[in-house]
């Protein structure tokens, strides 16, 4: 009965992982990790290099089948079912031999989508990805930038509404870097993916989420949730404000430990 | 303007060390350095070359047709051999240093061996052929497999996709220019291998009238059988660079591209 009621209030938590914990060779990475996602939620894992951020993904995404806990989506057991999460890593990992267009809709068709179609759908949102023209180019003829929005765009065909990103943006120059934040608020706004994404770049957790789950320690453990309340779409110079370097403060004490 | 001058020397080089040899060649005949018996002229060889050809174009498809369908067999063996001992490593490990031990036995001495087994009609010939160009493809592939980005399979496992779509997306394409590189060599090998199983016994092809030529002690005949052996390697080679570029279009793109 208990369970029951408790499956009842978690009906907004779209992907909830619970009590999660994984090691290798006897060496525990991460250690009961609670985290979830809730619709149209933009959330960030922030975290120093190693600490497990990219071990919790693997679990999350179902590629590794985490030693303890569950990860549930919508309600639903998907612990060590790949396929239902969409999942970009670090690299943007456009395939080479394949065209812009291809890659992207590579996803749907290893669904079993039929080619056609998923290339009309694909090719529709090229434009709102800023990828136009790009449909019948190779990777390599693409900037870094344009390289990134095309692998994002491969994440979002493919997902269910829910995308987990590994550093999306940290391979970029600085310039376009934040040129891409704008742009990926901007693009969040209208095709309502919720998303949990890595980063070590505090600015940017704050700049981009709604929450912000901290994780510190050996074992990794979520150390502390901070909740960004700056209503959406945020104010231009929201990075220099005072509201900003108050999250900014909070968030460098919480990962030394005061 | 130099540049291009550069260019034209530079692409000239070849043809220009090629000519400059046949004049050695033709300068050692004319002031009879070496006696005409042994080494013939290159304007006799010429002379031999054109006279001969209906002859040499008998002869040459023969050997062709061996080479071809031995190339063939040797590559589908090879792609399935690599594929296989790629997906399973007790396979790899049983069967790759037998491979390695099968390339130290020479051809010429396994030729008569294989003519005394298949008798005097194109089975041991395809067979030696079979087994020359076996080896380049098989470890062209097998390295080529290797070189699969491991970051992309886990990508592709992301998304749910199982063992043969792997296969058809990360694996494959990431081996075909090893691949292409093994067929090459294999496609020169090819020839010659017909070739010197055609010297121990056989009815036609270019390597039985070479034996026959040699016999006669006519020099200027032998000589011609190599120059189109030569000409029909290069060729073949030259077709397997064609279909290269057919099939990998996105390297010619990113060519262009730099």
């Amino acid at each position: 009965m208990e369970q029951v009621i408790q499956m009842n209030t978690s009906t907004d938590k779209l992907l909830y992982a619970k009590e999660v914990s994984m090691g290798f060779d006897g060496k525990t990475i991460i250690e009961k990790i609670n985290i979830n996602l809730k619709e149209n939620e933009i959330v960030s894992l922030l975290g120093q290099s190693g600490i497990g951020k990219t071990t919790l993904f693997n679990v999350l995404s179902g590629l590794y089948i985490p030693d303890n806990g569950k990860v549930f989506l919508k309600g639903e057991d998907i612990t060590g079912k790949p396929g239902h999460i969409s999942y970009m890593l670090q690299k943007d990992l456009l395939l080479p031999y394949m065209t812009v267009l291809d890659n992207t809709v590579l996803p749907l068709v290893i669904k079993g989508e039929n080619k056609k179609k998923a290339r009309e759908r694909a090719g529709s949102l090229f434009e709102k990805f800023g990828l136009e023209g790009c449909e019948k180019k190779y990777p390599s003829q693409l900037s870094g930038g344009m390289r990134q929005r095309a692998a994002l765009l491969r994440t979002y065909l493919s997902s269910q509404g829910i995308a987990l990103l590994d550093e999306p943006f940290s391979a970029l120059d600085a310039l376009t870097k934040s040129a891409m934040q704008k742009w990926y608020l901007n693009i969040m706004q209208e095709i309502k993916l919720s998303t949990i994404f890595i980063t070590h770049d505090i600015d940017e957790a704050i700049l981009l989420s709604d929450r912000i789950y901290i994780m510190g320690g050996k074992p990794g453990k979520i150390i502390a949730e901070i909740v960004i309340s700056t209503a959406k779409p945020r104010p231009q110079d929201f990075n220099l404000s005072e509201e900003f370097l108050k999250y900014k403060k909070q968030i460098v004490e919480k990962i030394e430990g005061k | 303007m130099i540049k291009k001058y550069q260019n034209i020397i530079n692409k000239s080089s070849p043809f220009l060390a090629l000519a400059i040899l046949i004049l050695i060649w033709a300068f050692i005949c004319e002031f009879e350095i070496v006696p005409s018996y042994m080494l013939p002229s290159p304007q006799s060889v010429a002379q031999a070359f054109i006279t001969d050809l209906p002859t040499l174009i008998e002869h040459a498809k023969v050997t062709l047709s061996e080479a071809m369908l031995g190339l063939g067999i040797g590559i589908v063996l090879g792609f399935i051999t690599a594929s296989l001992m790629n997906r399973f490593s007790f396979l790899y490990n049983a069967v790759y240093p037998l491979l390695v031990i099968s390339q130290t036995i020479p051809t010429i001495a396994i030729a008569p061996i294989l003519v005394l087994w298949m008798g005097f009609d194109m089975a041991p010939k395809i067979a030696l052929v079979v087994l020359t160009t076996f080896f380049p493809i098989t470890v062209g592939l097998l390295d080529g497999y290797k070189s699969a980005d491991k970051d992309g399979i886990l990508l592709l496992k992301s998304m749910g996709a199982k063992n043969f779509e792997i296969f058809k997306y990360i694996y494959f394409p990431s081996a075909l220019n090893h691949f292409f590189a093994g067929i090459k060599i294999s496609a020169s090998y090819s020839v010659v291998g017909a070739v010197i199983a055609e010297w121990l016994g056989g009815f036609e092809g270019l390597g039985v009238y070479m034996t026959r030529v040699r016999k006669a002690y006519q020099f200027d005949k032998m000589f011609a059988v190599i120059i189109l052996i030569i000409i029909i390697s290069l060729l073949l080679m030259f077709i397997v660079t064609l279909i290269r570029k057919a099939v990998m279009p996105w390297e010619r793109k990113e060519v262009r591209n730099k």
